[in-house]
C-alpha cells in the first residue's frame, strides 16, 4: 500500500505539517515570555518541537536507519490491499448511529449500527447480520434504556 | 494508616463491602472475557465501561476498571497458548512455547503452570506495591512544580522511547498527545485553543473518544477481513489436563521466580510495561537455560517465565500511577484519566487523602486474583468455548458499544463523530508505523504538564536553569539525558543489539 522506503517520508511530513500548523495557530494566541507565559507559549513550543521531530524522522529514513521498528509487531501486519467494503461499513456503522440516534432513537440506531458494521465482513450473510443486530438491539434497550437510562429515547416521536 | 499492614486491613474492609466486591467481580470477569476473545483490547474495554462508572462511587469504579486490566492478562494467556494468537501483546511471547506444548497435547499443563506463575507474579507485584508505593509517595511529597515537571518529562520520554516502535516516532506521538490535551479552554486565561470555533470542543477533547478512536475504531479498520482463521483443533481442555507433573513443577519453579523479578524490575521503569517484561523474561530464560535449543519446541520454562513477569509487572505498573500520578503506559493513562474524572487528583497526596481508594484497590487485587483463579481453573472449559466466537460477530457489536460508550460520557453525539474521525486518523498513523499508545500518555498528562511548567517558571522568574539547579529535578533531567544518549548509542553504534529481540518477535507468526 505504502512502500517501505517512502513511509517514513510521509510520516515525517505529516508531523511537520501538524507541528507547523499548530505553531502557526499558536502564535495567534498570546505567546508571552518565559516568566509571563501566555496561552500560546506551550502550543508554539510543542508545534516547533514536533516539526523538528518530523524532520528527524524523515532524515532517519534517509539515513536508512531502520530504527528497530519491528521488534514486537510481528502480529501487527497491516492489510496489504485496500479493503473498501470493510472500511466503508465501519464508517457507515458509526455514521448511521450518529444520524439515527439524533433523529430516530436508540433502537433503530443500534440495529443499523450493528447491521451495517456486520455487513463489512466478506463472509457476512444478511440474515446472520440482521439476527445479530436484532439481538444486540434488544440487549441495548434492556441495558441502556431501562437500567442505565442513557439519554436517547428508544424510538423518537412516540 | 501509613503502615502497610494496617492499611491493608483497612483496604480489605473496603474491598469486601458487597458493593465493591460485586464491581471487582464484574471487572475481572469482563477483563477475562476480553482477554480470551481474539481481537478485543483492554484499552477499548476500559474506555467503553468508563462512562458507565460515572454514576458509581470512585472506589468501586477504580476497582472495576483495574480488574479489567489484570483480568485480561489471565484470559490473554488462554488465547495465546491454545490458539497461537498473540492478540494481547504481553502474551505474544507465550505463543512461542505455549502453542508447541498444546500441539504435543500438553496445552492443559501449560495453562496450569501459567495460572501458578500468574498467581505468584501477581502476589509479588502486589506486595511490592504495598511496601513501595507509600514510600515513593512520601519522597514525592517534597516535590514542587519543577520536580513534578521534570518527572513528567522523564515519564513521557520513557513511555515514548522504551515502548515498541521507533523512539523518534514515539516522541512525536507524545507531542501530538500533549497537543490534543491542550485543546479547549485554557484554565489560566480562558482563551480557547485549537477549537476551530467548534463549541463542542471548548471543554476539550473527550478522553473516551480519543482512546476509543485510536484503540477501537482504528483497530477494527485494520483487522476487518484481515484476521487469521482460528485454529480450534486443540481447544478441548479439561480441568484434569491442567494438573502439572512433579517434573513440570520442578522445571517451572525457578523460571517463575526469575520472571517475577524481571517483571517487577520492568514495572519500576516507566514505559516498560508488561509487554517488554515478558520479552525480557523469555530472553533471560533462554540465556540461563542449559538446553536453550528446547525453546520454541514446547519448553515449559518459556511459558512460565513470561507469564509470571507479565503479572508481576501489571501489578507493579500501578505504583507510579498511584504514588506519583505518572502513568507508565496507555492503560495506566486511561485509569489516571478515570481518577481525574471522578474528582480525585492523582499525585503523591493520593494515598493520604484517599486511603480508601488506595488500600481498597490493593486489597481488591488480592481478591480479584483469587476470583480469577477460581474463574479460570474449574471453568476453563467455558472460557475455551468463548474462543470460538467469530470476529465477524464481535466487531459489529463492539462498534455499537463504542458509539454508546462515547455518547454516554458527555451525552454528546459530536463526540461520537470525533471518535470516528480520530479512528480514521489513528489508522492513518498506524499505516505510517506510528504507535498510538504514547498519544494517550501525552493527552492525559498534557494539561498538568503545562500547568506545572508554567508554575515552575513563574517561581523561578523565567529561569530555565531551575530544572537543573534544584537537586531532585536535576537528577530527573539527568535521567532524561541518559535515556536519550542511551537510545542514540544503541541505535547508532550498535545496530546489532536491536536485531536480537527482533528474532524473538519473528518467531511469533
Amino acid at each position: 500500500m505504502i512502500s517501505e522506503g517512502r513511509r517514513d517520508y510521509y510520516a515525517g511530513g505529516l508531523m511537520i505539517l501538524i507541528g507547523g500548523g499548530a505553531a502557526v495557530i499558536g502564535t495567534s494566541y498570546k505567546v508571552g515570555t518565559l516568566t509571563q507565559m501566555g496561552p500560546g507559549f506551550f502550543p508554539v513550543c510543542l508545534g516547533v518541537m514536533m516539526a523538528i521531530m518530523g524532520v528527524l524522522i524523515a532524515l532517519a529514513a534517509r539515513a536508512g536507519a531502520k530504527a528497530g521498528a519491528d521488534i514486537m509487531d510481528a502480529h501487527h501486519a497491516l492489510a496489504s490491499h485496500p479493503d473498501w467494503r470493510g472500511w466503508g461499513c465501519i464508517f457507515g456503522s458509526v455514521f448511521a448511529f450518529i444520524v439515527l440516534a439524533e433523529y430516530a432513537g436508540l433502537a433503530p440506531a443500534t440495529f443499523f449500527c450493528v447491521f451495517i458494521g456486520a455487513s463489512g465482513d466478506n463472509d457476512s450473510h444478511v440474515k446472520a447480520s440482521a439476527l445479530l443486530a436484532g439481538g444486540i438491539t434488544l440487549f441495548a434497550i434492556a441495558l441502556f434504556s431501562f437500567v442505565l437510562h442513557v439519554q436517547i429515547p428508544i424510538v423518537r416521536g412516540l | 494508616m501509613d503502615t502497610g499492614i494496617g492499611g491493608l486491613m483497612h483496604g480489605f474492609s473496603i474491598a469486601l463491602e458487597p458493593h465493591n466486591l460485586l464491581w471487582c467481580f464484574v471487572g475481572v470477569m469482563v477483563g477475562n472475557l476480553v482477554g480470551v476473545l481474539p481481537g478485543m483490547g483492554v484499552l477499548s474495554a476500559i474506555s467503553i465501561l468508563l462512562p458507565l462508572t460515572f454514576g458509581m462511587k470512585p472506589v468501586a469504579a477504580v476497582l472495576m476498571l483495574s480488574g479489567i486490566y489484570y483480568g485480561a492478562q489471565y484470559g490473554g494467556a488462554i488465547c495465546s497458548i491454545l490458539l497461537n494468537l498473540p492478540c494481547h501483546p504481553p502474551h505474544a511471547v507465550t505463543c512461542l512455547d505455549g502453542f508447541p506444548m498444546t500441539k504435543q497435547g500438553r496445552g492443559g499443563v501449560a495453562l496450569g503452570i501459567t495460572m501458578l506463575g500468574s498467581m505468584f507474579g501477581a502476589a509479588f507485584g502486589i506486595l511490592q506495591m504495598i511496601f513501595f508505593a507509600p514510600y515513593v509517595a512520601k519522597v514525592a511529597f517534597q516535590f514542587g512544580a519543577p520536580e513534578i515537571c521534570a518527572l513528567m518529562l522523564l515519564g513521557l520520554l520513557a513511555g515514548s522511547t522504551l515502548a515498541k516502535g521507533s523512539p523518534l516516532k514515539g516522541v512525536a506521538m507524545t507531542m501530538l498527545g500533549l497537543m490534543l490535551g491542550i485543546m479547549g479552554t485554557d484554565v489560566n486565561t480562558g482563551v480557547e485553543r485549537f477549537t476551530f470555533g467548534v463549541v463542542d470542543l471548548s471543554d476539550g477533547l473527550e478522553l473516551v473518544a480519543l482512546s476509543l478512536g485510536l484503540f477501537g475504531i482504528a483497530e477494527f479498520l485494520r483487522s476487518v477481513n484481515n484476521t487469521a482463521p482460528l485454529n480450534l483443533a486443540y481447544t478441548n481442555i479439561k480441568v484434569r489436563d491442567m494438573v502439572p507433573t512433579k517434573d513440570d513443577l520442578k522445571r517451572a519453579a525457578m523460571p517463575i521466580l526469575r520472571g517475577t523479578l524481571v517483571g517487577s524490575l520492568c514495572s519500576c521503569i516507566p514505559g516498560t510495561g508488561p509487554t517488554i517484561a515478558s520479552f525480557v523474561a523469555y530472553a533471560t530464560e533462554k540465556k540461563v537455560s542449559k538446553t536453550p535449543e528446547r525453546f520454541g519446541h514446547g519448553a515449559i520454562e518459556g511459558v512460565a517465565a513470561p507469564e509470571a513477569s507479565t503479572h508481576s509487572s501489571v501489578q507493579g505498573d500501578f505504583i507510579p500511577t498511584m504514588s506519583l500520578g505518572i502513568p507508565g503506559d496507555a492503560v495506566m493513562a486511561l485509569l489516571l484519566g478515570a481518577l481525574i474524572i471522578h474528582g480525585i487528583t492523582p499525585g503523591p497526596r493520593l494515598i493520604v487523602e484517599h486511603p480508601d481508594l488506595f488500600w481498597g484497590l490493593i486489597a481488591s487485587f488480592w481478591i480479584g486474583n483469587l476470583i480469577l483463579i477460581i474463574l479460570n481453573v474449574p471453568m476453563i472449559g467455558i472460557w475455551v468455548k468463548m474462543l470460538m466466537i467469530p470476529y465477524k460477530f464481535l466487531y459489529p457489536s463492539a462498534l455499537f458499544f463504542i458509539c454508546i460508550g462515547v455518547f454516554a460520557a458527555r451525552n454528546s453525539l459530536f463526540d461520537v463523530g470525533a471518535t470516528l474521525a480520530l479512528g480514521i486518523f489513528g489508522y492513518l498513523l498506524m499505516l505510517l508505523k506510528f504507535e498510538p499508545a504514547p498519544i494517550l500518555l501525552g493527552f492525559v498528562l498534557g494539561p498538568r504538564f503545562e500547568e506545572n511548567f508554567r508554575r515552575a517558571l513563574i517561581i523561578s522568574r523565567g529561569d530555565l536553569m531551575t530544572f537543573i539547579e534544584r537537586p531532585i529535578a536535576g537528577v530527573f533531567m539527568g535521567f532524561c539525558a541518559l535515556l536519550i544518549l542511551g537510545q542514540l548509542y544503541v541505535r547508532i553504534r550498535k545496530p546489532k543489539l536491536m536485531d536480537k529481540p527482533a528474532i524473538a518477535g519473528h518467531g511469533v507468526e
